[in-house]
């Protein structure tokens, strides 16, 4: 009973926390405080938290490594995308289109996941993350020789060009190759986007202090050992996966709905941005949500706010992927670090002592 | 005569992965690891070749040789400072300090060269062959790549074969704890594992950035992933199956790069690692390992 108070503290405090951001966004936004600027990096900002939480859940939660959720996230971006454009006429309202291009974001997103995961997660540690870089290469190279168009005739689709499509006078070019899709309604706003966060961390949370979360849990620790006491290892695995996957979707969707156009381009969606996310993710601590938030939130507003440091951003990210791995997982400094708790626990108790 | 010209280019392609896929199979083989900075080890040994050739210019081969020694000294210190500490720890944890490294190496190159491609001299002078009438040509690039990948592959194989830190090697890739009783000093192995691949990363990059001359901070990073497919292809672990790997994934990207579609010849070549590592996970000539429990 108690432990379960504990974790709704817990993660009452991880929801507050995201409240609290909100409100101070909200009142700096109305007072006229906040720099263009920063306004701009609202709607980024929910995205990367919703997209590291995600990539939590696989790599800290479930204990592989995805070098693709950047995949997954174009695949969320493009399909939602594409819907708010075909649906462009049949559906006026842009919040409804929204809303709903987010739904099938999220499961188009997770259907991928599904179909990667099936074969994919027979596969242990460094394939796996060497086959899920390999999928977001190929997601992103598909999607940039693809074109899509729509006439009355229905849909056309090709690999060469537009003018290949073969469209009739009431034809419209959807998918632009290269060029992505242009003209989609700046639907994204920062509300939605915490809306959104809240709803991932409701989703990840309840996950993880459920039956189901123990059993990914003790397939992180212990394949073996979970396998042997009767857990289906591919259904949890899978199911981990597909939920990560999904949610990386819907930051895709919001992406989407935040630029009027989406291109495919390295940049955005590319093995630096899913390398981008690990980051967030390794920084704020394996398996620990709340921490992948703050980093999220740290990692992206820092570099905003020291402009001068731009320059050296990614090597920062470099040096702290490497510095915080030797710290936290070297066999010699977990060791030092319990000698040093221990020294700490010794001088404490002694001081107690001599104030008693 | 046109496919005739593809595939050989194609062998060349496959042979500088061949000798980039060494350098990953040697370590994975031996330390268990992925070394995902590998293929930025390449771009150093590119760097460090343009600057002193056509900056300071130098004779090509002074800028080979300095590739050479620097990319050893390179890659024994990244192995001594950033993975050495986590000898024992979770693979993940080595898996992503190798991400941070290679990333780390691309930012510096970055800073220090910029982002704009840089045109690479070719370091090979070697005239080109004409075949069939002036119907099939081959240059001098491609041949000296094909052959300086043949004479590696056979000097690696006698240098493991033959001599005793090839044996030391060969134990400490089966078992540790056994080589270290046997007075194989493994921390030395390893880092010698990771001198030999890092020298053959700047050969590497010498080949690759001769033919394809233009060069960034981006340029190894690529070519480092395809090269780790065509080691898991061959079987990783295996010397023969990395140079059998790197061969066709280079006439497979080349041929699907002519017939099919350039833009697509990436997606081609990774569901070609998928393929294989669903129907074959250990590869052509990987042995199958048993898990323990």
């Amino acid at each position: 009973m108690k432990s379960k108070n504990k974790i709704l503290v817990q993660n009452s405090i991880t929801y507050g926390l995201v409240i609290l951001c909100w409100i101070l966004a909200e009142v700096l936004i109305r007072t006229g405080n906040m720099s263009s600027l920063m306004k701009g990096l609202l709607v980024p900002l929910c995205i990367y938290v919703i997209l590291a939480v995600s990539l939590n859940l696989t790599v800290g939660i479930l204990g592989e490594l995805s070098l693709g959720h950047a995949g997954f996230m174009c695949v969320g971006a493009f399909s939602g995308a594409f819907f708010t454009k075909v649906m462009e006429t049949v559906i006026p309202s842009v919040g409804l289109r929204f809303f709903l291009a987010l739904l099938i974001g999220a499961a188009v997103a997770g259907i991928f996941g599904i179909l990667i995961g099936i074969p994919v997660l027979r596969l242990k540690g460094d394939y796996l993350a060497i086959v899920t870089l390999a999928f977001g290469e190929i997601i992103k190279n598909l999607i940039n020789v693809m074109y899509v168009g729509k006439d009355s005739t229905g849909f056309h689709f090709s690999t060469k060009d537009t003018l290949s499509l073969g469209l009739d006078e009431s034809g419209v070019v959807l998918i632009k190759g290269a060029q992505g899709i242009t003209g989609t309604p700046k639907a994204a706003t920062f509300t939605i986007g915490v809306l959104l966060v809240l709803l991932t961390l409701f989703i990840v949370l309840n996950l993880i202090n459920s039956r189901t979360g123990r059993a990914i849990m003790s397939i992180r620790d212990n394949r073996i050992a979970a396998e042997s006491i009767g857990i289906n290892i591919t259904k949890y695995k899978l199911m981990a996966f597909a939920i990560s996957a999904a949610l990386a979707g819907v930051a895709g969707v919001l992406y989407a709905h935040n630029l009027s156009s989406l291109a495919a381009t390295p940049k955005s969606f590319g093995y630096n941005m899913s390398i981008m996310i690990l980051v967030f993710v390794v920084l704020g601590g394996l398996g620990n949500i709340r921490g992948s938030i703050i980093a999220a939130v740290v990692l992206t507003m820092l570099p905003e706010l020291l402009r001068g440091l731009n320059d050296y951003r990614m090597l920062i990210y470099a040096v702290v992927l490497i510095v915080m791995m030797i710290f936290n997982s070297s066999p010699k400094a977990i060791e030092m670090r319990a000698v040093f708790m221990e020294k700490l626990r010794k001088n404490r108790k002694s001081t107690t002592k001599e104030a008693a | 005569m046109s496919f005739l010209s593809y595939l050989i280019n194609g062998i060349s392609l496959g042979s500088i992965y061949a000798i980039i896929a060494l350098g990953y199979t040697m370590v994975y083989g031996i330390a268990r690891m992925l070394n995902f900075a590998h293929g930025d080890i390449i771009m150093v040994g590119g760097f460090v070749i343009f600057t002193v050739v056509s900056t300071l210019s130098l004779p090509p081969a002074l800028g080979i040789l300095a590739a050479v020694v620097l990319c050893t000294i390179l890659g024994v210190v990244i192995e001594r400072v950033a993975y050495k500490p986590l000898r024992g720890a979770s693979s993940l944890a080595v898996l992503i300090t190798a991400i941070g490294v290679s990333y780390l190496l691309q930012n510096v190159a970055l800073l220090i060269f910029g982002s704009n491609a840089r045109q690479f001299t070719s370091v090979v002078n070697v005239p080109g062959l004409k075949l069939a009438d002036g119907a099939l040509t081959i240059s001098g690039v491609t041949m000296v790549t094909i052959v300086t990948c043949i004479v590696i592959m056979a000097a690696l194989t006698q240098f493991i074969n033959r001599t005793k830190v090839g044996q030391a090697m060969l134990a400490v890739s089966e078992d540790k704890g056994a080589a270290t009783l046997m007075g194989i000093d493994v921390n030395r192995t390893i880092a010698i594992t990771f001198a030999i691949g890092s020298a053959l990363a700047a050969v590497a990059g010498a080949l690759l950035c001769s033919t394809y001359p233009s060069l960034t901070p981006y340029t190894g990073s690529m070519p480092g992933i395809k090269a780790f497919v065509a080691a898991v292809f061959g079987g990783i672990g295996s010397i023969p199956g990395a140079f059998i790997g790197g061969v066709l994934l280079g006439v497979i990207e080349n041929l699907s790069k002519a017939y099919i579609s350039s833009q697509l010849s990436d997606a081609i070549v990774f569901s070609v690692l998928i393929v294989v590592l669903l129907v074959r996970p250990t590869g052509i000539l990987g042995k199958k390992i048993m898990e323990k429990v």
